[in-house]
């Protein structure tokens, strides 16, 4: 249910006004704030929403006074939290003010903890830093927050390095960290978006709870519109350093006033699964037979150990389908992935791509297959060499094949065309690309060799929500065109809903439920697969249609 | 972690005993005849085939390595073919100057070299990041018998602070130890102090950049605390690789310094023994300063766990 709560009269805690943020020293160049103003109320949760590069994370940084030194400084504006001018402190003043007035917590808590330091003296350490309490107060205090963030086993975590904790423990301890000396303002920066939903889940009510608890205004930046639903009292949209709308959330998913918010909310993918798609039956390009993968590892001192990594995984794949296998992190979906890619040799069953079971085969005999069976990796920024020009990138493949170097080009041409890039895009290299750009040619790239089967790895995880759909738009235009093959991997419930024929779930190395998208998604059998639903931020919400889904 | 020490102790073997193949046939392998060189041009034939017979050079090759090894593992290195003392005496006699040197070395190093490279990586591109990386340029590219003059010319010659060679055991006090050691340890670290001050500043620019900084900061943790508690630690494990792959410059380094400052160490019995082709004090020199290389190498590698709790044997 959409929170919305109406709190016009609790005290202001933040008031922005008309803040300015510019490249240091550049002032020649566009401001990357243009002068934004928004205030929060005690209790109140605000989200700021937008797309990568809209300034949002700037605006925060810029209120905790951790702009990057050298890179970033505020021109003008008002920073006030309680009245003062945050802007007008002293580096020491600040400095005092950090965790006890105003707390932030980030994105990746993988990261976020110091890895050498016990998560409780990373905690103590506040209280060292801002309080005078005893050795065995400071330890009760810091018991009881971690209490209260639902840690379990609070003793043992207390000793415990980060490393040996889960990414939401991790979360919860970032916000133990952030919440243990009640400040005003919490900061959140996309503190949800590295974790599983259903971890997701917990940490959103964990905040809410907390909130309620002490009051605390929360200033919430994400770029999820299922998580802004979930937690939004107020919504700021930003873009390009302008906030463009803001209201109360009700507001601004039911009537969206300007274009941008109304496109944004029209990319959101519905939860609800689409058509299932009749097509000719053609026999299977790819099956897998009980296939599994299990890692052993052990030394001749230590006892030897075993993961099963995936375990019983069957399927069959038609040409111009589209498989969806989805899962959370350590679910095995992305073992199966490598496994049929033979990026990996499987331990178990069998990988038959158009009648040849691949699943043992050297190096030398994989190779003629592997122009089969190509793959979209998660991270446009990595997958790419730098140093590459486009050109090379895309016609390395066919060359690796005996293809003709000039027609090799000019198919590389005419695939840049499908993907929406201009031709002399050949001759530039990654860096000068968007995100959206490099997953295209990465796209571009895979089906280069006229591969059967296109595998799919979170290739869209990482895109903004609208440039996510135009490279979903783009794989089914080249699937309808091609008639290739799609496994498509992702922990998105919502774009495995609008781009899958079949799919897998999968949870700690074995397939849970299998079965058409739409039954699959919309009918759930097993436990699991109805929790991620129920887990999936803002399902309550059909965000294209502006309404409330009917359970 | 305990079967890892063992299996690292263990694979110290091998490499030590591959050592002591190669400075087994450092003598074999010179070109004429070993009881030849080691007679020298005076010697009659019955002469040389006393010295064969002592060496059992007659055996074939293999019996004589093992027979070899074995005096090694009874500390029997042989006898100096210049003073006839037991080699064993004669390394033991020259082994706490240098050791003192060096570790009087690592520690000047130490306090110098890594405050240097985080103040650097802290004020990264101004004049004190600058002023650290001409010095280490200046450290690597200048021979370290240049440093040593020129030190000894500052300090003692034109200042007079310290007297400008010899050597004091630290058993006859730390002061009058200092007095003639500072200098050749100042020497014997201007290159190291150049590589590891440079090793920090890159290991702390890495983990400047990293997202638990900037947690550190949003606590309200100030600059020193930051740098030296959070940054440091995690900066520790490339810093303590290179000071262990460096220590290869140091024992060069001893070589030259004991030298030129007069001091009686294991260098100077290097210098001494290679001159006057002394071959069985060479041998147990290479053997010496090759199994401290490993064992500093070793004491290292296990020490990776207590800077970071996730590395874990």
């Amino acid at each position: 249910m959409l929170r919305n709560r109406d709190l016009t009269d609790a005290p202001e805690v933040l008031r922005i006004r008309d803040l300015v943020v510019e490249l240091t020293g550049n002032t020649t160049a566009p401001p990357v704030l243009k002068g934004i103003s928004f205030d929060i109320r005690r209790g109140e949760t605000v989200c700021l929403v937008g797309e990568s590069g809209s300034g949002k994370s700037v605006t925060s940084l810029a209120t905790m006074g951790l702009l990057p030194k050298g890179a970033l400084s505020v021109r003008s504006g008002q920073i006030l939290l309680d009245g003062q001018d945050l802007l007008a402190c002293s580096a020491r003043q600040m400095k005092q003010k950090r965790a006890k007035n105003l707390a932030m917590i980030f994105q990746e808590p993988m990261t976020a903890l110091n890895p050498v330091m016990k998560v409780g003296a990373q905690i103590v350490e506040v209280l060292d830093l801002h309080t005078d309490l005893s050795a065995s107060e400071k330890r009760a205090k810091v018991i009881d927050i971690m209490e209260q963030v639902h840690l379990p086993d609070v003793a043992r975590i207390f000793d415990s390095y980060p490393h040996q904790l889960s990414g939401g423990q991790r979360q919860r301890i970032m916000i133990a960290m952030a919440l243990i000396l009640e400040p005003a303002l919490l900061i959140a920066d996309e503190p949800t978006t590295a974790l599983d939903v259903t971890t997701q889940k917990q940490i959103l009510a964990l905040i809410a709870e907390l909130q309620a608890r002490h009051g605390t205004a929360v200033l919430f930046i994400t770029h999820d519109m299922g998580v802004v639903a979930e937690i939004a009292d107020r919504v700021c949209v930003m873009r390009h350093g302008e906030i463009l709308e803001t209201g109360p959330i009700r507001q601004v998913l039911e009537a969206p006033h300007h274009g941008y918010t109304q496109a944004l909310l029209g990319a959101v993918p519905s939860l609800v699964p689409r058509a299932a798609r009749v097509l000719a039956e053609k026999p299977p390009i790819l099956i897998a037979k009980a296939l599994g993968k299990t890692y052993r590892s052990g030394s001749v001192f230590g006892k030897k150990t075993e993961i099963r990594a995936s375990h019983d995984v069957n399927f069959d794949l038609s040409p111009g389908r589209t498989l969806g296998i989805v899962g959370e992190s350590g679910s095995g979906k992305t073992t199966v992935a490598r496994s049929i890619m033979r990026l990996i040799e499987p331990t178990a069953g069998q990988i038959l791509l158009d009648g040849d079971d691949i699943a043992h085969l050297s190096t030398a005999a994989m190779k003629p297959q592997r122009r089969k069976l190509q793959v979209v990796f998660q991270d446009p920024f990595r997958s790419l060499n730098p140093r590459w020009t486009i050109a090379r990138s895309l016609t390395e493949g066919p060359l690796n094949y005996g293809v003709p170097y000039d027609k090799a080009i000019a198919e590389a041409k005419r695939l840049l065309r499908i993907v929406s890039l201009p031709e002399d895009a050949l001759k530039r290299y990654p860096h000068q690309f968007s995100g959206g750009q490099r997953q295209r040619i990465a796209i571009a790239r895979a089906v280069m060799l006229e591969p059967e089967v296109l595998v799919a790895d979170e290739a869209v995880s990482a895109l903004d929500v609208s440039v996510q759909a135009q490279v979903l738009d783009l794989l089914a235009e080249l699937q309808r065109q091609t008639g290739i093959a799609i496994i498509f991997i992702t922990h998105d419930l919502r774009v495995a809903a609008q781009i899958c024929d079949e799919v897998l779930v999968m949870k700690r190395g074995e397939v849970v439920e299998q079965g058409p998208a739409a039954q699959v998604l919309h009918d759930p059998q097993h436990d699991y697969t109805r929790a991620l639903i129920h887990a999936a931020p803002g399902r309550f919400w059909d965000f294209a249609a502006r309404t409330p889904l009917s359970a | 972690m305990l079967s890892y020490t063992i299996k690292r102790v263990l694979s110290v073997v091998p490499i030590l005993l591959l050592v002591s193949v190669f400075v087994f046939l450092l003598l074999r392998l010179t070109p004429g005849d070993p009881a030849a060189i080691i007679a020298g041009d005076q010697a009659t034939p019955e002469q040389l085939e006393r010295i064969r017979e002592a060496m059992g050079l007659n055996q074939p090759i293999l019996t004589q390595y093992l027979s070899w090894v074995g005096g090694i593992m009874r500390g029997d290195f042989g006898t100096s073919l210049i003073s006839n003392v037991p080699v064993l005496d004669l390394v033991s006699q020259r082994v706490m100057p240098s050791v003192s040197l060096a570790v009087l070395t690592m520690l000047i190093t130490v306090l110098l070299a890594i405050p240097m490279g985080v103040i650097a990586a802290w004020k990264h591109r101004t004049w004190a990041d600058y002023l650290v990386m001409s010095f280490s340029v200046l450290g690597f590219s200048v021979p370290v018998f240049l440093v040593g003059y020129v030190l000894l010319l500052i300090f003692s010659v034109k200042l007079g602070w310290f007297p400008p060679q010899g050597y004091r055991p630290l058993s006859g006090g730390l002061m009058p130890f200092l007095d003639r050691a500072i200098l050749p340890a100042l020497t014997l670290a201007s290159i190291y102090i150049a590589l590891i001050a440079r090793m920090t500043r890159a290991a702390m620019l890495d983990v400047l950049n990293e997202d638990y900084i900037r947690t550190a900061r949003a606590k309200g943790v100030g600059e020193r605390r930051l740098l030296f508690v959070h940054a440091l630690k995690n900066a520790a494990v490339p810093i303590a690789t290179i000071i262990g792959a460096g220590f290869a410059l140091l024992i060069s380094g001893v070589v030259v310094t004991e030298t030129i400052f007069n001091i009686p160490g294991i260098g100077r019995l290097t210098v001494d023994a290679v001159l006057a082709r002394d071959y069985p004090v060479i041998q147990a020199l290479i053997l010496l300063t090759a199994g401290l290389y490993v064992f500093v190498n070793l004491l290292i590698d296990l020490s990776y766990p207590l800077f970071d709790p996730r590395i874990r044997y």
